[in-house]
């Protein structure tokens, strides 16, 4: 098994062990979701039509919740040391960690979507329309994510700063999520335009939140 | 092989630790650095494991394989295990010997630091100097010619000391080459000292 292997296996193992926190985005997304018709009211045609938006902003939120674990933990230990000491590339490394993050805490969460879009009162197609987005958005969150990890390693709490780091940045892919989600449930716009700009995002993301992940550990050597 | 560092300058958060430095250690040395706190023990360590910027001055390895940097030469015993609660003990020596080499020397070096008993136990309930023997064994699973070791013995007792010297002396006669920060004695004591932080 090579390193990456390694360290993948490792991440989705301890994601799944005591403490990991795999489940917790999950459960937080559907307290979202559940406490939204208790606030705006039994009013069905109104929660179908924000449905996609509330849905989306619940995953977002829910994919934050896990994020400063994401190179703390590793950092806290003295892991992070050793893994600078390693002969990979630290840029494969930490996109390695985001991906395994990804498929540990964004995956179920796009899983999750359908079952919860009937709170909203989202028909079969609408909800299957909402998770496609989110399968394609999610990795965007984990790599903007990643980079805002990288920045806040070196601080105490700095879970907190990660939050107001990342979420300013995540607006492009919260209005194309959306927006691609709307289009496929009532239009008028093709599905297919807000959906390829959200898969550039996606893909932009993973690019320069590696990269910038990476460089921001290298500078965090004194 | 031969480590040699010249008029090497240390800074961190904009004081400086130490300048000036310089030293020599050719494979099968062991270089023992003491000093009071603070004096930059540890620091000096980080800066051969390539973890702290060399502020100034030259840190080179001559002899050892060409196209590796230094970092992925060496070994970092530090004061963090980087151990993982919640996986077992063989779980995460196996982790680092996948990670940093090519991970089939994990049982017998589990079994060379004598926790082969405990190895599928979560590493949460390790004592603290079970965790500081699985972090030697990592040196044992993973061949690397660079030693760097800060505070290799605390927390051990007195039979795994011997044992680490034990470890120690062998990876001298191998053609290996240790730099260690410590307060008393080790079990090199045939090794060079270096003293930081003399004259403050």
């Amino acid at each position: 098994m090579n390193p990456l292997a390694a360290l993948f296996m490792r991440d989705l193992k301890l994601a799944g062990r005591v403490g990991g926190g795999a489940g917790i985005g999950v459960l937080f997304f559907l307290i979202v979701i559940v406490l939204t018709p208790f606030a705006i009211g039994p009013d069905l045609a109104l929660l179908a039509r924000i449905g996609p938006a509330i849905l989306w902003l619940g995953a977002l939120l829910a994919s934050l919740l896990t994020l400063d674990r994401l190179i703390a933990a590793d950092a806290e230990d003295g892991s992070l040391d050793l893994i600078l000491t390693g002969q990979t590339p630290l840029e494969l490394a930490v996109a390695t960690k985001a991906l395994a993050h990804w498929l540990s805490t964004g995956l179920p969460l796009v899983i999750a979507t359908p079952l919860f879009a009937l709170l909203m009162n989202l028909d079969t197609q609408a909800s299957l329309a909402v998770a496609l987005t989110l399968l394609a958005g999610t990795p965007a969150l984990t790599f903007i994510g990643l980079l805002g990890a990288a920045l806040s390693v070196t601080l105490r709490r700095g879970g907190l700063l990660l939050t107001v780091l990342v979420l300013p940045l995540t607006v492009p892919v919260l209005i194309f999520g959306v927006s691609a989600s709307n289009a496929a449930i009532v239009g008028p716009l093709p599905f297919g335009t807000p959906f390829t700009i959200l898969c550039a995002l996606t893909l932009v993301s993973f690019v320069v939140g590696t990269f910038a992940a990476a460089a921001a550990l290298r500078h965090g050597i004194e | 092989m031969r480590l040699e560092a010249s008029d090497l300058a240390c800074v961190r958060g904009g004081r400086e630790v130490f300048a000036g430095l310089r030293f020599a250690v050719a494979g099968g040395e062991a270089l023992m650095v003491t000093g009071r706190n603070g004096a930059g023990k540890s620091s000096l360590l980080r800066m051969i494991a390539g973890l702290v910027r060399v502020a100034a001055g030259r840190l080179a390895l001559t002899g050892g394989a060409d196209d590796l940097p230094l970092a992925e030469q060496a070994h970092y015993l530090g004061h963090q295990d980087a151990l993982k609660p919640s996986l077992t003990v063989e779980e995460n020596l196996d982790f680092w010997a996948r990670y940093l080499g090519t991970g089939d020397g994990a049982p017998a070096a589990l079994a060379a630091v004598g926790l082969d008993t405990v190895a599928k136990l979560p590493a949460g309930y390790l004592s603290a100097g079970q965790r500081r023997r699985l972090s030697i064994a990592r040196l044992v699973a993973i061949k690397r010619p660079i030693w760097l070791l800060d505070e290799p013995a605390s927390a051990l007792d007195r039979a795994a000391q011997d044992r680490l010297a034990e470890l120690m002396r062998g990876h001298l006669a191998g053609g290996g080459l240790i730099v260690a920060a410590a307060h008393g004695p080790i079990g090199l004591e045939g090794a060079r000292e270096l003293q930081l932080g003399a004259t403050g």
